[in-house]
């Protein structure tokens, strides 16, 4: 038996989360992730997963960094560095994005959020600190970067979360996937939007770090709700087909190849002018060599990350980016980039996994269909 | 009959010239759902430490290392239908194989059940 859990705690200083006393009150296993200690499970990551698809799941994702942008044309100057449709982004609306390089590689995924008086940013944890020396270097010197560290995020997840929530924050139900606004609750400030990294319905809501504890109790006093650690998050995000910065994309990592169209907004496809919108555009819609896809393989074992897909003459022609066991499907699923000509849902792949052959096919992301609350077409 | 550990925390029963090998409750619970394990097949040799048997949780792969020198002469086939056993009986029906012993004086370097509690104790 490896140790690696063991090591990789002894190695570095970790920081502590502000809800780290509680986490350990709540029977977490702790581990270190993107330099803090964090829960990776409480009572098991099949239960806990099992739990957020019937019920709520509590996640503790205060180590993503918050940052505000402040200052004049702070849309305008974003959009220098991500695809996406910034300008026109609506007041308290939510758009997934992605901050690029000039080679056209993807140096962190983030959501973005047009708020009255700022931008605010949502990015992860392992990369936050390179995120802002990258915006405080590419931005103009007009734009103000803040990074609300005195504030935590917690994630609330799963069928019924909605109804756990409006018990607290009656308006908070008003909100749709992609919308935000400010509430309260006992005199605390919660940021709220409904959105999150499962699949399901749910919320991410931002509150001081003086409030995030009393805030947990609350959330967790419903009978709906168990906190859930990173082990299952993992494996919610994995079954709903959502990359993961530094396994599934990274600054090598094309839009197009990550299969991330979406996230380039029309306008900027046309007017271009955007870090690495050079190389992106010249392999817009399909002309990148690698494409990311879900898999799903053969057999119980599961296929992970780092392993080769190969040809028929055992040649090297793409990698597994993310693999592990689906508790709602009961069977391996994974990501990875192949060629395009292997990218057809139906096809099968040949895998090498520490030296043994698996085989695999193409399957349609999301593994499980999402269930967000999405708001009513127009007309 | 006796049980030896390892600190990679394997037990190893010993009968005779053949020992039974698994790993430990401590083992289980902290790689969590397991939800595949590979076990050597029939006359396949190992030196000590050689790499045996893969053990993968929902999250990640795991290698059980040969604590003895030996030819296998049986593995567990109920784990290939019910992994779980290994979190459920680690111990006794969560067995992963049976070797038969090339060197018997390399149990002198194991643990004892005492000793391993006490090294598990201390991590």
């Amino acid at each position: 038996m490896t140790n690696e859990i063991h090591r990789s705690i002894e190695e570095f200083e970790e920081l502590e989360l502000p809800l780290d006393a509680w986490h350990r009150a709540k029977g977490a296993r702790m581990v270190s992730f993107a330099d803090y200690l964090m829960p990776i499970q409480y009572e098991g990551i099949m239960a806990e997963h099992l739990w957020t698809r019937e019920n709520a799941g509590l996640f503790d994702v205060s180590h993503m960094g918050q940052v505000l942008l402040t200052g004049i044309d702070t849309d305008k100057a974003l959009e220098m560095v991500v695809p996406g449709e910034i300008q026109k982004l609506g007041l308290n609306r939510l758009r997934y994005t992605l901050l690029l390089n000039e080679e056209g590689g993807i140096v962190d995924d983030l959501m973005v959020t047009r708020r009255e008086r700022d931008l605010y940013l949502v990015v992860n944890g392992a990369t936050k600190y390179n995120d802002m020396a990258y915006l405080l270097d590419e931005l103009p010197e007009e734009v103000v970067i803040s990074h609300l560290d005195e504030r935590s995020l917690l994630a609330l997840q799963g069928p019924k979360a909605a109804d756990v929530l409006t018990s607290l924050v009656p308006e908070a139900g008003n909100l749709y996937f992609m919308q935000a606004g400010q509430f309260s609750l006992d005199g605390m400030n919660l940021w709220i939007s409904r959105s999150g990294y499962t699949g399901e319905d749910g919320f991410e809501i931002s509150i001081a770090n003086d409030d995030v504890e009393a805030l947990a109790d609350r959330l967790c006093a419903h009978e709906a709700v168990k906190p859930i650690g990173l082990g299952a998050r993992d494996s919610l995000r994995l079954e709903a087909g959502l990359p993961l910065y530094g396994h599934d994309l990274d600054d090598e990592t094309t839009p197009v190849s990550a299969d991330l169209n979406f996230a380039i907004a029309k306008r900027r496809r046309e007017e271009g002018e955007f870090a690495g919108s050079d190389i992106i555009l010249k392999e817009f819609p399909d002309k990148s060599a690698l494409v990311r896809v879900g898999i799903v393989v053969d057999g119980r074992q599961p296929l992970r990350e780092g392993s080769d897909i190969v040809d028929n003459d055992g040649n090297v022609i793409g990698n597994v980016t993310s693999g592990g066991y689906s508790p709602s499907l009961q069977r391996p699923i994974g990501m990875a980039y192949v060629p395009r000509a292997l990218s057809a849902i139906g096809t099968q792949l040949q895998a090498v996994q520490r030296g043994k052959p698996m085989t695999a096919t193409v399957a349609a992301m999301p593994f499980l269909p999402h269930r967000y609350h999405r708001a009513p077409k127009a007309g | 009959m006796s049980r030896y550990f390892t600190e990679d925390h394997e037990w190893i029963d010993v009968d005779g010239d053949i020992a039974t090998v698994g790993i430990t409750d401590y083992a289980q619970e902290q790689l969590g759902d397991i939800v595949f394990v590979e076990v050597p097949s029939e006359g396949k040799t190992f030196e000590k430490g050689d790499d045996a048997a893969v053990v993968e949780s929902v999250k990640a792969a795991s290698d059980v290392f040969c604590p003895v020198s030996g030819k296998v002469v049986e593995y567990n086939g109920a784990l290939e239908d019910d992994p779980a056993l290994v979190n459920t009986d680690p111990e006794e029906d969560g067995w992963f194989f049976r070797v038969r012993l090339s060197d018997p004086s390399e149990l002198e370097d194991l643990m004892d059940e005492g000793t391993y509690k006490k090294y598990v104790k201390g991590l």
